[in-house]
């Protein structure tokens, strides 16, 4: 079932009160936030360092500075940030490939927030199997805990045939074992992992598997990126969304014959692009979502 | 003798008779399976663009001259992996009519996206 954003905030019962735009900033909402299990944390996707085309980003080597910049200004500081995939954009060449993710790492260490999480995409890991990603920042699939949610970082990418794979199925299967099934679960990867658009290859071949892991679990939340637009959409109870690129933006699915890159529109620049906050209020399984341009504006 | 000889004559017959029901049996079946050879390469498929005739079977025969390629054609409901060295066949009956898009679905670099084609079904 696909939801729109406006239908999505009232969903959740966040709607006209957190994070809708147009009513106070973002700011002082999130100060307004008081409980112990409230905290708010920044997605990021889609960076492609290295991409050049001035057709589609004649910025290319700012954005993601520009992104950074808008990051480290918003009043309250997140938690945490994640890093959704893409964080660079592919090359045959190992060497360069190493050197798109150093310079990617470099222009992120200026972020503030020094808890920053990342996993890979199909342009990072695909070609040499998550190799040259994981020397520079480790394990492609992982978990975390913070302040009662559980965190599921998913790699649906070091395989080139975009699958998680048998063997990260049941570390999931056997990590899900360990905890309750009321507690909170975020996934993070980076394809969609239900049939968004297949022929467009937007899903995860074995996607389902995952999903049907998940179901006995009451308050699961996906967050995803890979698609360069937002996206929100229900599989049973989960929810599912997707964040803006920082390089491009994508057509809507299936909305054009072909998957092209959205050319840059000089009178609306770096329309598309951006990134968000989630936040969480108290126990509630569900989260407000607030998207920002790359300039810092709320959208 | 005269009985023999009807008995061995009767039998050339049936074994002809066989022989040819089997010879014809493959010949229509040669006759009517399409076959279509199909080379993957960065980040091309040649030929792109495939016509086939509904209701009659056909073989995909894959030859990837590079690395390891995918062939998915979600309309259709057919995938397969296209390893380098050796032919890979899929069959599949096309039961309607159409243009049915199908893309390489093993991440092959910068280009990938673009690896696409069209299989055209007619009736």
């Amino acid at each position: 079932m696909k939801i729109d954003r406006r239908d999505f905030l009232k969903l959740i019962g966040f709607g006209g009160v957190v994070f809708v735009s147009g009513l106070g900033s973002f700011g002082n909402l999130a100060h307004a936030v008081s409980g112990e299990e409230d905290f708010f944390f920044v997605q990021l996707s889609d960076p492609h360092w290295g991409f050049t085309d001035p057709k589609v980003n004649p910025d290319s080597t700012g954005t993601l500075k520009k992104a950074v910049a808008a990051v480290n200004s918003l009043e309250l500081q997140p938690d945490f940030i994640m890093f959704t995939g893409d964080l660079t954009h592919t090359t045959d060449d190992d060497k360069e490939r190493r050197k798109r993710l150093a310079g990617f790492r470099d222009i992120v260490s200026d972020l503030k927030v020094k808890s920053v999480r990342f996993m890979p995409g199909e342009h990072d890991a695909s070609l040499d199997e998550g190799a040259a990603f994981k020397e520079f920042f480790g394990e492609t699939h992982y978990t975390f805990d913070h302040k009662g949610v559980h965190f599921i970082v998913l790699d649906n990418v070091s395989d080139p045939g975009s699958k998680i794979g048998e063997a990260q199925l049941q570390w999931l299967s056997d990590d899900l074992k360990k905890i309750d099934k009321d507690s909170r679960i975020v996934i993070l990867t980076h394809r969609p992992l239900f049939d968004l658009a297949p022929d467009w290859d937007w899903h995860t071949r074995d996607g389902a598997k995952a999903i049907e892991l998940l179901m006995p679990y009451s308050s699961v939340t996906v967050f995803y990126g890979h698609i360069h637009q937002e996206n929100h959409h229900m599989t049973g109870h989960i929810d599912h969304h997707a964040a803006m690129g920082l390089m491009y933006p994508l057509p809507a699915p299936m909305s054009l014959p072909k998957k092209i890159q959205i050319p840059w529109d000089d009178a609306k620049p770096y329309k598309g692009l951006g990134f968000r906050a989630i936040e969480t209020k108290g126990k509630q399984s569900k989260y407000a979502l607030t998207e920002f341009s790359v300039k810092g504006e709320k959208l | 003798m005269r009985s023999g000889k009807a008995g061995l004559f009767a039998a050339s017959i049936m074994v002809a008779v066989c022989i040819m029901l089997i010879a014809g049996v493959f010949a229509v079946s040669a006759e009517t399976e399409q076959v279509v050879q199909i080379t993957a390469k960065r980040f091309e498929y040649s030929p792109k663009d495939i016509t086939v005739k509904m209701g009659v079977p056909v073989v995909l025969e894959f030859t990837s001259l590079d690395r390891l390629h995918g062939f998915n054609c979600p309309g259709l409901g057919i995938r397969t992996d296209i390893p380098p060295k050796e032919v890979t066949r899929l069959r599949f009956v096309p039961q309607s009519a159409g243009t049915f898009p199908f893309h390489c679905d093993n991440f092959c670099g910068d280009g990938h996206e673009g690896m696409t084609g069209t299989i055209i079904v007619k009736e």
